[in-house]
């Protein structure tokens, strides 16, 4: 056989080749680069990062003083993206549960009203609802015409002005708590089931543990904070409010656009996940006398939660990259910042490679995050 | 005695039975689905007039109290508490065609035109599936053609001042008719032999899903001219439906992807055992069948990327939505953004759900194909 014909050969060529065209492609690319930089005078490295930026940024969850360094204006960029996507996944995940069950509910006029909300939301661009809501708050009447929600919270072109507690970082924290709290109950329920299955007795009192376990930590930090109790009402004083907290309407259109329009996606998973537990497994439960509750929770739940995780957690890494849709209405999120960044620094390669990477290493950290409960929620097949 | 019967079945077929009476009609579909139970009447009761009050309140809003034409600057909705559409009936110029020169936006009309057409034409099953492609790819070519002009009779515009649904439609079908073919050979080179070919198909997959649209915009609009030398400009318009193809492509690759894993190995080892090389093995016997598969998934990947060309308007181009900005920003106008983006949300959401309403007909297709396989 000649050479030219064994496959093993001709792979090595091949391979080689297309080495060689893409590094001779990179070079030619570099420098073009070096050159278009050089003629326009512009200097190439990261030590612009420690300079300070002379730009000023909207308010957000981390706030910026126009002086401070690029590189901690783009780690504000950076925590304001986390804790958007953080909150918009929380109210996303919360509407879409609740949407996919509704969707499947025996009721006809529940079904029907999930699936208008779902169509809508999902055949119209992101986009479109984001800047749709942007010029729905700033459009609504000033604060002395505002729409008032029950006499507690009130819609403006300034936002929309809610109750706050009074402490907000203990109530924070309290929150933290009550999450890790969420946590050590279910690690604790697991234990307890394990041991139930393994010897045949149950544990004594496990519900209450797991009860004490939800609320112990939550409420041992509230009352070492000296157990505040303050709510702050808005009230309207001559042209704005005082008291609450206002959520801005660059916020609250990236909010709702990015949680609307995945709850959306959301609820076709969590039906899909349902409907895909098979009908024989609910005719089982039922023969046995399983109460609905039980239904759920033992049999349909732990089956639908398989079929759902996967394509849940791509819905996550995509409303993680969609925050960057910040920029189109000015909230400061890490595109945003990275886009006045490298206006103000003229270093736009830099400041593109790094925001991109930052993304990147964002949409892996939700990628390997739902990997992990996936192995969790996964069911050993006897 | 009797000679038995040789068969027991009905000489003649008999109208089918209908339904028991409880489990058809409006009184059975009311037992049990909206009044099941008393605590379910009560709930269905409760959220239907909840529902009625919207839907009253909406309707006085937008139909009862809307003012529809206000001809001297938005004076008549000013005074009005409905809806003013009337921004609709001053601004749909700009909406549909953007900043395209007043006496040549025919030009635009006639392109939504033939879309339309073209789009109803294919979703019927009248026309083979190659004509229908074929027709699909004159129907680009006459785009372009209408929108540049500079053809005997046709008066050049610029791509600065294309805008409008014309713009949204030529991203969109730029976006299909490049993404498609580097999908494919993305998705053959992720499963190739060679390690090299391999790796390269998963970085570039990998890399492009991991990161925002809008930042893949950003680097072809922004970084690409440094990295091309100063004699050869491309076109911003064109930079930037190079971010939209390689972001279709690498989702679609892994859609592709799905198809081709879906292919008994008996086809390739078949086709082996015949002699054929590499390419045509691909090109006659698994990608037909493997493209088959998925075209359904492939629809909502397609219909995303009709969705993301609104992203041009951050970009400062003038698609439908860039277009809707542009008009918004007339003082007389401004305060009436409300019903201009609804009117936008009310486009987008007709072609997409006429689109969605046609892949689910595919999908629907393709599960009885495979049924009657089976």
């Amino acid at each position: 056989m000649p050479p030219w014909r064994n496959p093993r050969v001709r792979a090595i060529v091949w391979q080689a080749l297309l080495v060689l065209v893409l590094l001779a492609l990179a070079i030619w690319l570099v420098t073009n680069a070096r050159r278009a930089l050089a003629e326009r005078g512009m200097t190439s490295g990261l030590g612009f990062l420690f300079d300070p930026a002379q730009f000023a940024l909207g308010e957000a969850f981390f706030a910026f003083k126009s002086g401070s360094t690029y590189l901690t204006a783009l780690a504000v960029g950076v925590g304001n993206t986390v804790m958007l996507s953080l909150v918009s996944v929380i109210t996303a995940t919360i509407i879409g549960v609740l949407l996919g069950f509704a969707r499947l509910s025996r009721n006809a006029l529940i079904a029907g009203l999930a699936k208008a909300y779902v169509e809508a939301f999902r055949n119209t661009p992101q986009l479109v609802q984001i800047v749709f809501w942007y010029s729905f708050f700033t459009l609504l009447p000033g604060p002395r015409q505002s729409w008032s929600l029950l006499g507690f919270a009130f819609a403006s072109n300034r936002g929309l002005t809610v109750p706050a507690p009074e402490s907000g970082g203990v109530f924070l924290i309290v929150l933290g708590m009550l999450a890790l709290g969420a946590v050590l109950a279910l690690v604790f329920s697991r234990l307890a089931d394990r041991h139930r299955r393994r010897t045949g007795r149950p544990w004594k009192l496990v519900r209450l543990t797991e009860l004490a376990a939800l609320l112990l930590p939550a409420l041992a930090t509230w009352l070492i904070a000296g157990a505040p109790l303050g709510w702050s009402v808005p009230a309207l004083r001559g042209f704005n409010y005082v008291g609450g907290a206002t959520l801005a309407p660059e916020f609250l259109a990236i909010y709702f656009g990015l949680s609307f329009y995945i709850a959306a996606f959301i609820a076709e998973i969590v039906r899909g996940g349902l409907v895909s537990v098979d009908a024989g497994q609910i005719e089982a439960a039922n023969a046995i006398g399983l109460s609905r509750g039980d239904l759920y929770r033992k049999v349909m739940v732990p089956q639908a939660l398989r079929v759902i995780i996967p394509p849940l957690a791509a819905q996550y890494v995509s409303l993680v990259k969609n925050s960057s849709l910040g920029v189109a209405v000015g909230y400061p999120d890490l595109f945003s910042i990275s886009n006045t960044a490298l206006t103000y620094s003229g270093r736009t390669i830099e400041v593109l490679c790094i925001m991109a990477v930052t993304y990147l290493l964002l949409s892996l950290a939700v990628g390997t995050a739902a990997n992990v409960i996936n192995r969790f929620v996964q069911i050993p097949e006897r | 005695m009797s000679t038995a019967p040789r068969s027991f079945a009905r000489p003649a077929s008999s109208p089918p039975r209908l339904p028991p009476a409880d489990v058809r009609g409006v009184r059975a579909f009311l037992y049990t689905h909206l009044f099941q139970s008393p605590l379910a009447g009560v709930f269905t009761f409760l959220l239907g007039a909840v529902v009625i009050l919207a839907l009253w309140h909406i309707a006085r809003w937008s139909v009862v109290d809307a003012v529809w034409y206000a001809p001297d600057n938005s004076a008549a909705c000013r005074t009005a508490t409905g809806a003013c559409w009337a921004v609709v009936a001053e601004k749909y110029r700009v909406i549909l065609f953007g900043a395209y020169p007043y006496d040549e936006q025919w030009r635009g009309g006639l392109i939504i035109a033939i879309w339309l057409a073209w789009g109803a034409a294919s979703a019927t099953s009248l026309l083979a599936v190659g004509t229908r492609l074929a027709g699909w790819a004159l129907v680009f070519i006459a785009t372009i053609l209408l929108l540049k002009g500079g053809i005997p009779g046709l008066a050049p515009v610029g791509t600065d001042l294309w805008g409008g649904l014309p713009l949204t439609f030529i991203i969109f079908g730029g976006t299909i008719a490049g993404g498609l073919p580097l999908a494919i050979l993305l998705a053959i080179g992720r499963r190739s032999e060679l390690k090299v070919v391999r790796f390269l198909c998963v970085a570039t997959i990998e890399g492009v899903r991991g990161i925002p649209l809008l930042a893949l915009l950003f680097f072809a609009a922004l970084i690409l001219p440094l990295f091309l030398p100063p004699q050869l400009t491309v076109d911003k318009l064109i930079r930037a439906e190079i971010g939209m193809i390689v972001f279709f492509a690498a989702y679609a690759a892994e859609v592709v992807r799905g198809g081709l894993q879906a292919m008994p190995e008996g086809q390739d080892e078949a086709a082996k055992a015949l002699g054929l090389g590499y390419w045509l093995r691909m090109r006659k016997i698994i990608l037909p069948q493997a493209l088959a598969i998925v075209v359904p998934a492939l629809f909502n990947d397609i219909i995303r990327a009709f969705k993301n060309t609104t992203f041009f308007s951050i970009l400062g181009l003038f698609d439908v939505l860039g277009a809707t900005k542009a008009a918004l920003q007339d003082p007389n106008w401004v305060r009436y953004g409300t019903e201009g983006y609804l009117f936008v949300f009310l486009l987008y959401f007709i072609i997409c759900s006429a689109m969605s309403l046609y892949g689910a007909s595919i999908e629907r297709d393709t599960q009885r194909r495979v049924r009657r396989a089976n």
